[in-house]
């Protein structure tokens, strides 16, 4: 099970690793297109999109539409939403830390401001005065 | 004022990019980050997991261990390394080993460098950016396996706006 959901995501990941591809998904996001579409804005080949939309294919993230003769490319969302959710796993373990040591920081701060309170007044005024 | 949340972005097929701000002034964060009674307090790892382990001889050439046990079961793994640059309030960098303690899975990563910068930005904020190398592409992949991190090649913001209105 673990390492089916880890082998998918690796397919995914090796399918964005490149970029063409990527600007195809980015492409696509828009909205369904043919292989002639997605050719347009690069200047490659048309064989050489047609081997990318394969690799993006095989990894699940497109499909091909129903459209016989266009037979239009578009975007599926389930196998990027997989990639989103492990790396947000990820994230979100950091900001768990993270959203502690704010805690930490708040109680670090109004200790270190309580203390420069007890300073006397005419001080703080001489060194604000003295420095800068 | 609520601080944007943790960024995670691969900046390289070997390295893992944190990023996050905090409200505080830098000397506090560096102290936050380097003393072990705080680390102790922040850095719990997993939900149901604390660290009863914290010991941190921060200098140049100085050793650390960190070690976190399940509230469960006991179970324990840990990070532990050596302290490389040490230059506060504005930079740290060690290196990581992972500790496989009873926990015992295979983590074939070998050792990780760690780079931890605080940077002052304006009305007493501090960014923390954490930077972590796995030295090769084929160790940060087997740390994907664990499910540390992945073999990613894109960054997640690159996600985000492939899947903001698709999904």
């Amino acid at each position: 099970m673990q390492s089916q959901i880890s082998d998918r995501l690796d397919a995914t990941f090796l399918a964005l690793a490149d970029p063409t591809r990527r600007a195809i998904l980015t492409r696509l996001a828009r909205g369904e297109a043919s292989v002639t579409e997605l050719a347009e804005p690069f200047a490659i080949s048309q064989p050489a999109i047609s081997k990318h939309l394969k690799v993006l294919e095989r990894a699940g993230l497109i499909t091909v539409g129903q459209d016989a003769q266009r037979r239009p490319r578009r975007l599926e969302g389930k196998p990027l939403a997989e990639a989103n959710a492990w790396l947000e796993r990820y994230r979100a373990s950091w900001e768990a830390s993270f959203e502690r040591l704010d805690g930490v920081l708040e109680e670090l701060t109004r200790s270190a401001s309580t203390r420069g309170r007890r300073r006397p007044p005419s001080q703080m005024l001489r060194r604000a005065g003295t420095k800068r | 004022m609520t601080m944007a949340k943790a960024q995670v972005t691969l900046p390289s097929d070997r390295e893992v990019k944190v990023t996050r701000s905090f409200k505080a002034a830098r000397p506090l964060v560096y102290r936050a980050f380097t003393e072990p009674a705080l680390v102790q307090r922040w850095l719990l790892g997993p939900p149901g997991w604390s660290m009863p382990v914290c010991e941190m001889d921060v200098r140049v050439g100085g050793r650390y261990r960190w070690r976190w046990r399940s509230d469960k079961d006991a179970s324990e793994f840990g990070f532990a390394g050596t302290f490389r640059e040490v230059e506060p309030p504005s930079r740290l960098v060690h290196t990581e080993f992972y500790d496989p303690g009873t926990v015992g899975d295979a983590h074939p990563q070998g050792e990780a460098l760690v780079s931890v910068a605080f940077t002052e930005e304006s009305g007493g904020i501090t960014t923390v950016t954490t930077l972590i190398d796995f030295g090769s592409k084929e160790a940060r992949d087997a740390a994907v396996a664990t499910g540390m991190t992945d073999g990613m090649e894109q960054s997640y913001q690159l996600l985000d706006a492939l899947l903001s209105d698709r999904v």
